[in-house]
C-alpha cells in the first residue's frame, strides 16, 4: 500500500527528470558547434562522464553526499514553507547570512577548544539565518508584503552584507584576498574520505525531524492548517500570523545551518565573493521532493551527484558545468508542466496532484494577508 | 562612529534633502535612464496582472531578452564597422532588438500556457522562468565567451541642439526626457499610450473586467482566455524592450545575471504605483533615485560635514538601497495598495451544459 503510493508520488518527477535530461542533451548538442563543431553523441559523453564523477568511485558517492547534504537542508527550508502556503525563495540570503555568522564565530573561537567553537559557531548560523527568515515572514504577516518578493530582495542584501563584513572589519589580515579569518578549531571534523565532514551528519538528522515536526507535531499540524487556509486556522483558535513567523524562522534556520556545514565544513573561511546556488537549488530540491521531508532527501542526493558529477563533466566532456543548472530549470519546468508528462508518456491523470503546492499563495499585495 | 553623535542631525538632513535635490535635478537624465528596464518591466507586470496572471518571471524574460538581443546583434554585425544613423541605430542592433522582443515573447508564450492553460500556479510558474533563463543564459554566455565575438555596439542618446538646451527650465525638460536612447524614449511614449488605453479604450475595459471578475467579464461575451493570452504576449515585447534596453543601450554587452533583481523591483514599482502605467512610472523613478543616488554619492560626493558622514557609509548600503526601498514599499508604509481582484487566479471556463 504504502510501496505504491511513493511509486505514484515518484512517477511524474522520474519522467520530469527524464524529459529534462532529453532537453538537456538538445540543449548540448545544439550549442555544441560554439565550442567544437556539431557532436551527436557529446550528450552521452557529458552524462556518463555526470555518473562516472556523481556514483563511479567512493570518493564520488562521498562527493556525491557531501553536496547533497547543504541541498537537503535548503531544501527542507523551501518545502517547509511550502507547507504553510509560503514560498521561500530567500534559503539563499538565509544560507548566506548564516555562513557569515558561522565564519565570524568561528574566526573569533579559532583557538577555542573544538567542542566550544563548534556549537557556538552552529548555533550562532541557526540563529541569524532564523532572523533572516523571520523577517519576511514578519512582513507577510503583518503589512502582507508577498514574500516572494521580499525574500528575493533580501537575497540581494545578504550579498551585499557579506561583501562589507568581508571586506571590512572581519577581513582577515594578510590574506590575499578579501576573506575572513581561519575558523580554525570551530572547523568540522572530518568523518569519512577526503571531505566527509560532519556537518553532513545534520542534513540527515533534519530530515527525520523535519518530518516528525510536520507530521506528529502540534505545531506542525497547525502550520500545515494555515497553509491549507489561513481564516479556517483561525476559526479553529490558531494564530496564523505568528505561525507564519515562527515557520519562516525554522526555515531559515535550517538554511543558515547549510550555511555553517559549508563554511565550517568546506571553506574553513568565508570569501567575500562566496559565489552559491544552494538556495536557489533548494527551490528545484523542494519542488521535486513534493515538499515532503523524504522527497526532498532523495531530491538532494539527485541534484547533489549533478553538482558532484559536473566537473568531471567539464573536464571529459567539455560542457560547462553550468549545465547542471538548466537540467535543473528544465527539472522544474516539466513537474509543473505536469500535463504535458501525462500527455507525453500516456499516464491518466489521478488525483496524485501536489496539493502543498497548489496552497502557495498565488498572488500578492494585500489580500494574501490573513485577517487578525 | 563617534564623530557622527557631534553633528547637529537637523542640518544633517537638510543638507542631505538639498545634496538629495541637487542630485534629482543634475542627474535627471540618469535618472529616467536607470528607471527604464523597471517602468518596461513594470509595464509587462501591468498587461499581465491587469487581465488577472501574476507574472514574477519578468527578471527572467528581460535576462533572456538581453541575451538573445546582443547576441543577435553581434552575429548580425560580425565585427563588420558600421556607419551608425541617428541615435547610434544601425542595421544589427534593429535585427537585435527585434530578436528581444521575440525573446520576450517567446517566454512569455511558455507562462502564459503554463498559467492559463495548464493552469499551473503562476508563481511557481515565474520561479522556474527565472532560474531557467539565468542558467541558460549563463550557460551559453560561458561557451560564446571561449570564443568571444565583438559586440554590436549600442544605441545612443539623442542630443538636444547646444541652443535649446541652454534655455532656462525648457532645456533642462528636454534634455533629462528627450536626451535618451529609441528604448528609453519608447518607454515614455508607452507609460501615456498605455495609460490612455487602459480607461479609455474597449479594450482597457476588457482588460480590467478580466482581471477583477473574470466570470462576469466572460458572461457578456469577452473570451477571457484569449484575451488573456494576448496581454501576457504584448507584455512580452516589453519584457524584451526591457531587455534589449540592458544590452543594446545601456551598456552594449552581456554579463551573466545582468539584470540583478530589476525585474522583481519592477513588481514593486507596479504595487506601489498601484497597478497604473503612470503609477508604476513614478515609483520606477523613486527606484532610479535611489540607484543615482549610489552612483552620485561615490562619482560626486557631497562636501562638508554631510560628506564627512556620507564617506562613513559603507558603499554596499547605497548599493543595497534600491532593494531596500522595495520592501520598504512592499510593507506598506506608503499605504495599501490593492491588487486586481482575481490576479493570479486562472481562469476555468464554466461546463458546457450538455
Amino acid at each position: 500500500m504504502n510501496l505504491r503510493r511513493a511509486r505514484d508520488a515518484a512517477i511524474i518527477p522520474g519522467l520530469a527528470i527524464v524529459l529534462a535530461l532529453v532537453f538537456g542533451s538538445l540543449i548540448v548538442i545544439f550549442s555544441s558547434p560554439l565550442i567544437f563543431g556539431l557532436d551527436l553523441t557529446l550528450p552521452l559523453v557529458a552524462y556518463k562522464a555526470l555518473v562516472e564523477g556523481s556514483f563511479g568511485s567512493f570518493g564520488a558517492v562521498i562527493s556525491t553526499i557531501v553536496n547533497a547534504a547543504p541541498l537537503i537542508l535548503a531544501g527542507l527550508a523551501v518545502g517547509v514553507a511550502f507547507k504553510a502556503g509560503l514560498f521561500n525563495i530567500g534559503a539563499q540570503g538565509q544560507f548566506l547570512t548564516g555562513g557569515l555568522a558561522a565564519a565570524a564565530v568561528g574566526a573569533w573561537l579559532a583557538h577555542a577548544p573544538g567542542p566550544v567553537a563548534i556549537p557556538l559557531a552552529l548555533v550562532a548560523a541557526i540563529l541569524v539565518g532564523s532572523v533572516y527568515g523571520a523577517i519576511p515572514g514578519f512582513l507577510k504577516a503583518y503589512t502582507g508584503a508577498h514574500e516572494v518578493v521580499t525574500t528575493i530582495m533580501l537575497n540581494y542584501i545578504a550579498l551585499y552584507i557579506v561583501a562589507y563584513v568581508v571586506t571590512g572589519p572581519l577581513r582577515a589580515v594578510g590574506a590575499t584576498f578579501a576573506r575572513t579569518p581561519d575558523v580554525g578549531n570551530a572547523s568540522l571534523p572530518i568523518l569519512v574520505g577526503g571531505n566527509g565532514h560532519l556537518g553532513v551528519l545534520f542534513a540527515f538528522v533534519a530530515i527525520p525531524l523535519a518530518w516528525w515536526l510536520l507530521y506528529r507535531s502540534t505545531i506542525g499540524f497547525e502550520i500545515r492548517t494555515v497553509g491549507a487556509g489561513p481564516d479556517a486556522a483561525r476559526y479553529a483558535g490558531m494564530r496564523p500570523r505568528l505561525l507564519i513567523v515562527v515557520t519562516m524562522a525554522f526555515c531559515g534556520g535550517l538554511a543558515g545551518l547549510a550555511g555553517a556545514g559549508e563554511i565550517l565544513g568546506l571553506t574553513g573561511f568565508m570569501p567575500a565573493g562566496y559565489s552559491t546556488n544552494v538556495g536557489f537549488d533548494g527551490i528545484t530540491v523542494a519542488l521535486l521532493g513534493q515538499a515532503h521531508p523524504i522527497g526532498i532527501m532523495f531530491a538532494g542526493i539527485l541534484l547533489g551527484a549533478m553538482r558532484a558529477g559536473a566537473p568531471l563533466m567539464q573536464i571529459e566532456a567539455g560542457v560547462p558545468a553550468q549545465m547542471v543548472d538548466v537540467l535543473q530549470g528544465a527539472i522544474l519546468f516539466f513537474l509543473t508542466a505536469e500535463i504535458l508528462v501525462r500527455y507525453l508518456f500516456r499516464i491518466r491523470a489521478k488525483s496524485a496532484k501536489v496539493a502543498e503546492l497548489q496552497t502557495v499563495a498565488s498572488s500578492y499585495g494585500g489580500q494574501a494577508t490573513p485577517t487578525q | 562612529m563617534d564623530f557622527i553623535l557631534h553633528v547637529p542631525v537637523i542640518g544633517l538632513l537638510l543638507q542631505f534633502i538639498g545634496y538629495l535635490v541637487g542630485v534629482m535635478t543634475t542627474n535627471g537624465s540618469l535618472i529616467i535612464t536607470l528607471s527604464t528596464p523597471i517602468a518596461l518591466g513594470a509595464l509587462c507586470g501591468f498587461m499581465n496582472e491587469r487581465s488577472g496572471v501574476v507574472n514574477i518571471g519578468i527578471e527572467g524574460m528581460m535576462l533572456f531578452a538581453a541575451f538573445v538581443g546582443w547576441y543577435v546583434a553581434a552575429l548580425v554585425n560580425g565585427g563588420a564597422p558600421t556607419s551608425p544613423g541617428p541615435l547610434g541605430i544601425t542595421f544589427p542592433l534593429l535585427v537585435g532588438l527585434l530578436a528581444a522582443i521575440v525573446a520576450g515573447v517567446a517566454v512569455s508564450a511558455l507562462h502564459a500556457w503554463l498559467s492559463i492553460t495548464v493552469r499551473a500556479n503562476q508563481i511557481i510558474s515565474g520561479t522556474i522562468i527565472n532560474i531557467e533563463a539565468l542558467a541558460i543564459t549563463g550557460y551559453l554566455n560561458l561557451l560564446i565567451s571561449q570564443n568571444p565575438i565583438p559586440s554590436a555596439g549600442n544605441f545612443q542618446s539623442f542630443h538636444v541642439p547646444q541652443g535649446v538646451a541652454s534655455v532656462p527650465v525648457l532645456g533642462w525638460l528636454l534634455t533629462t526626457f528627450l536626451g535618451h536612447g529609441p528604448i528609453t524614449l519608447t518607454m515614455l511614449v508607452l507609460v501615456i499610450v498605455l495609460q490612455i488605453l487602459l480607461f479609455r479604450s474597449r479594450w482597457g475595459l476588457r482588460t480590467r473586467a478580466a482581471g477583477e471578475h473574470p466570470r462576469a467579464a466572460e458572461t457578456l461575451g469577452i473570451d477571457v482566455i484569449r484575451l488573456r493570452y494576448r496581454n501576457v504576449l504584448l507584455g512580452g515585447v516589453l519584457a524584451g524592450l526591457a531587455g534589449a534596453w540592458f544590452t543594446l543601450e545601456y551598456i552594449g554587452t552581456f554579463q551573466g545575471g545582468m539584470t540583478n533583481g530589476r525585474g522583481f523591483i519592477a513588481l514593486a514599482a507596479l504595487i506601489f504605483g498601484r497597478w497604473t502605467p503612470i503609477g508604476a512610472f513614478g515609483a520606477a523613478l523613486v527606484f532610479g533615485i535611489a540607484d543615482a543616488l549610489g552612483q552620485a554619492v561615490s562619482f560626486n560626493p557631497p562636501s562638508g560635514d554631510l560628506g564627512a558622514v556620507l564617506s562613513g557609509v559603507p558603499e554596499q548600503v547605497f548599493s543595497a538601497l534600491p532593494y531596500l526601498v522595495t520592501i520598504i514599499v512592499l510593507a506598506g508604509v506608503v499605504g495599501r495598495s490593492i491588487p486586481p481582484a482575481a490576479d493570479g487566479q486562472p481562469y476555468e471556463r464554466e461546463a458546457k451544459a450538455t
